[in-house]
């Protein structure tokens, strides 16, 4: 067994352990912090799989930004499970049916792809590096990448309008 | 020596180095709170410690054995896995961001073979040290929360709200020098750097900037709103005593040694010597590396003393003033030099 692949065990249960943990987590502040977590055990298959710019701006944007403004929220509101709604037990039973279903749909969705002989091209790829993904990004995917932009740009203007008002 | 074909050399390696890195952090954090005490005394005409050995040498010893020997009070109504883990985290942020500074320059082996000094020299550099940054308000914000005490969690908002701030801005002033050099990588940073001349000669505004926004991310004067003893009730650690109040303010000092080490690189051509050319000096590579390294820490040192001068020369701004320099005035002027950094490079390419 190669570094890569004890590594890639590692992460892997990191991951799905913190993941758990988020959702099981009675305190929502336990469930921020095991998210990180869970950010971070991605992060790192990121790095296995060489996509080091993907790495960082997942721990840049989603770790170090938003889960802050989660924290902010849930540390400012004082959530504990006193004042935490419950919810009915039919509309806990209808949430299983319907998450239940998206599992069959993303496993129907995803058996006949064509993934089962390509494989994870590990340490080698390079398309990750800043420089192949920023030339990608400016000359092949150079419309999307624009108009996603004006959509933050629209979403940031949004939010100082909300923010504005009294 | 190869186990699961794992190349234990390698590890063994960077283990050395990283163990020197963290040793030489903490030797540099102890000094510089002793440098702190001695400036102030400096500026405003004292004599500063001057019990423990000559010219009180020995105070940071004597500091951090009496933080150790205190009493530790966890407070009842706090949450205790959090509460220890405040200041872990804020000392593992500290301490992570020195793996991608190039430390000295790369040791040549008689063999031929290049040990760059430098932990990882990853493509993402600078952008690693900017994710540490992001990730460095939690030690603030669990510390502050975990502590149950309303002003804590007052204070703990306001730092991570201002760090959250100024990231931005530093950010935004590091887009034009990553304009000249064209990688993130920090070793090719200072490598175009000893090429074409250090950045702050093409960058001084944005120096400037990146300068005030390290100095509101180390929660430093004028910025140190989140530690204001006598007017905000002392902050996000007001509950804690012993080595975990240690911690808090020794991350403080660490975070100040490796935003100098930033500093240095990127604006500073980090371990280059500037006027000359020492490549033609002869010298043995072990004393290149030497050098190079002794370079790099002067002007490291200068940075701190800049830290603590500013410390005991200007008062503290008031929360709104804060903000409003942050967003209001340094990221236009951050946006601004990077637009024209860029036009004037698109001119003269032509």
């Amino acid at each position: 067994m190669g570094i890569t692949q004890i590594l890639f065990w590692f992460l892997s249960v990191v991951a799905l352990f913190s993941a758990l943990m988020v959702i099981t987590s009675k305190n929502p502040v336990y469930s921020v912090l095991w998210l990180i977590v869970t950010f971070f055990a991605i992060s790192g298959h990121y790095i296995l799989l060489n996509a080091q710019f993907l790495a960082i701006v997942n721990i840049i944007v989603y770790a170090g930004a938003i889960m802050v403004l989660f924290l902010f929220v849930i540390m400012l509101m004082n959530l504990n499970k006193e004042t935490e709604p419950q919810k009915s037990r039919w509309l806990k039973m209808a949430g299983a049916v319907a998450g239940g279903c998206l599992l069959l749909v993303l496993v129907a969705a995803l058996k006949d792809t064509d993934m089962k002989d390509q494989q994870a091209l590990v340490n080698e790829g390079n398309i990750g590096l800043i420089k192949n993904l920023g030339k990608e990004l400016f000359t092949t995917y150079v419309v999307p990448f624009e108009i996603s932009s004006v959509l933050f740009l629209s979403a940031m203007v949004g939010a100082v309008v909300i923010g504005k008002k009294e | 020596m190869i186990l699961l074909s794992i190349d234990l050399w390698f590890i063994l390696g960077k283990a050395i180095l990283i163990a020197a890195i963290i040793g030489l952090s903490f030797f540099i954090a102890m000094y510089t709170t002793y440098a702190e005490r001695k400036v102030a005394a400096w500026l405003q005409d004292r004599r500063g410690p001057n019990r423990a050995g000559p010219f009180g040498i020995f105070q940071p010893l004597a500091d951090g054995g009496k933080l150790f020997f205190k009493e530790e009070i966890i407070p009842l109504a706090s949450n205790k896995i959090l509460f220890i883990l405040g200041p872990g985290l804020a000392m593992i942020t500290a301490l992570v961001t020195s793996t991608v500074i190039p430390w000295a320059a790369p040791f040549v082996t008689k063999g031929g073979s290049v040990i760059p000094m430098q932990v990882a020299d990853v493509d993402m550099g600078i952008l690693l040290v900017f994710s540490v940054v992001s990730v460095g308000v939690y030690g603030i914000m669990i510390g502050g929360w975990a502590s149950n005490n309303k002003f804590s969690l007052m204070a703990a908002i306001r730092g991570a709200s201002q760090m959250v701030s100024y990231e931005l801005p530093m950010g935004l002033a590091l887009i034009a020098v990553l304009f000249m050099t064209g990688s993130l990588q920090m070793s090719e940073i200072v490598r175009s750097q000893v090429e074409n001349g250090w950045h702050i000669i093409y960058q001084p505004l944005g120096f400037i900037i990146f300068f005030v926004c390290a100095l509101a991310e180390c929660n430093r004067t004028p910025f140190d709103l989140p530690e204001a003893e006598n007017e905000l009730n002392f902050g996000y650690h007001q509950e804690y005593s012993s080595m975990k109040l240690g911690f808090y303010l020794f991350a403080e000092y660490i975070n100040m040694f490796i935003s100098s080490a930033v500093m240095a690189t990127v604006y500073f051509g980090g371990y280059d010597i500037p006027f000359v050319d020492e490549s033609t000096w002869g010298l043995s590579p072990f004393w290149m590396s030497m050098i190079s390294f002794g370079v790099l820490m002067a002007k490291i040192s200068f940075f701190l003393f800049v830290f603590l001068w500013i410390r005991w020369t200007i008062p503290r701004f008031r929360y709104d003033q804060l903000m409003n320099l942050g967003w209001k005035k340094l990221i236009p002027l951050a946006l601004a030099n990077m637009i024209i950094s860029a036009a004037v490079m698109l001119l003269l390419k032509k």
